[in-house]
């Protein structure tokens, strides 16, 4: 890895109107400048990546516009982050797109990296499950013949039975 | 000495389909001290009814904080409204 990238290239959390990039998040979490030198390092690394698919509830999706609100967006990103911690050993990464994406651009990329596959697979399900139910961001959908706001949950994050809906699903317990 | 502040001034953030109801996405409103969440959102659904189809599905974000209805706003606090999210 160089030295040289600026240091956004290999934030852990971000939102941005940019274009996603794994690579980028796969740097942020197999970077570890400030470990111990006998921490154990990732033996592996699973992603997820979000993408704008052309279908949506029957409708025929032209574009899709995401909203967001920004700094309660990335104050969720670092609890989802500290709940995956708190749950498995791993370190993670979770950077979501907003503004106007085409079908098939990446709204939202996920990086988990762990010394145990397992707990890897099960922190990147976990997040995703957390993004949907609490993050502040909204789809604007463009379809033919029209455009609907996608409201899908309330977002509480409290709410300790939607975190364990999450685990459930993270586990397949 | 002070003169007693009789109202205070919320900044309020909405945003998706809130945002569109209102027409803005930022306003500033005045609620009475010992305001809460609820008295600023009752303010905005006496002004825009639409909004009331949220009652029971809204999220607020207090000074860029998730926070409760019933949770007390002071002068100059941003009090943000959510619809259900839908990232991803």
């Amino acid at each position: 890895m160089s030295d040289n990238r600026p240091a956004m290239h290999t934030a852990l959390y971000a939102v941005t109107t940019d274009t996603l990039h794994l690579e980028t998040l796969i740097s942020a979490v197999t970077s570890m400048p400030d470990a111990p030198l006998d921490t154990v390092g990732p033996g592996g690394i699973t992603s997820f990546v979000g993408i704008v698919r052309n279908e949506n509830a029957g409708r025929r999706v032209l574009r899709l516009e995401y909203e967001g609100y920004e700094p309660l967006a990335l104050r969720v990103f670092e609890r989802i982050g500290a709940e995956t911690a708190d749950r498995w050993d791993v370190r993670v990464a979770l950077h979501h797109r907003l503004g106007t994406l085409q079908i098939g651009e990446a709204s939202v990329m996920i990086a988990a990296a762990s010394p145990h596959r397992a707990d890897a697979f099960a922190a990147c399900r976990y997040i995703i499950e957390r993004v949907k139910q609490i993050v502040p961001i909204w789809k604007h959908e463009f379809f033919e013949g029209g455009d609907v706001w996608i409201e899908g949950a309330t977002a509480d994050p409290d709410d300790d039975a939607a975190r364990q809906d999450a685990l459930r699903v993270a586990t397949g317990e | 000495m002070n003169e007693p502040v009789s109202s205070i001034r919320i900044n309020v953030r909405l945003f998706a389909r809130l945002k569109d109801i209102v027409g803005t996405g930022e306003l500033a409103r005045q609620a009475p001290t010992r305001a809460t969440a609820r008295t600023v959102w009752d303010t905005l659904v006496s002004e825009f009814a639409e909004l009331r189809d949220y009652e029971a599905s809204i999220s607020v974000a207090v000074n860029e904080e998730y926070s409760r209805m019933d949770a007390p706003v002071a002068d100059g606090d941003e009090v943000a409204f959510l619809p259900p999210v839908s990232g991803g």
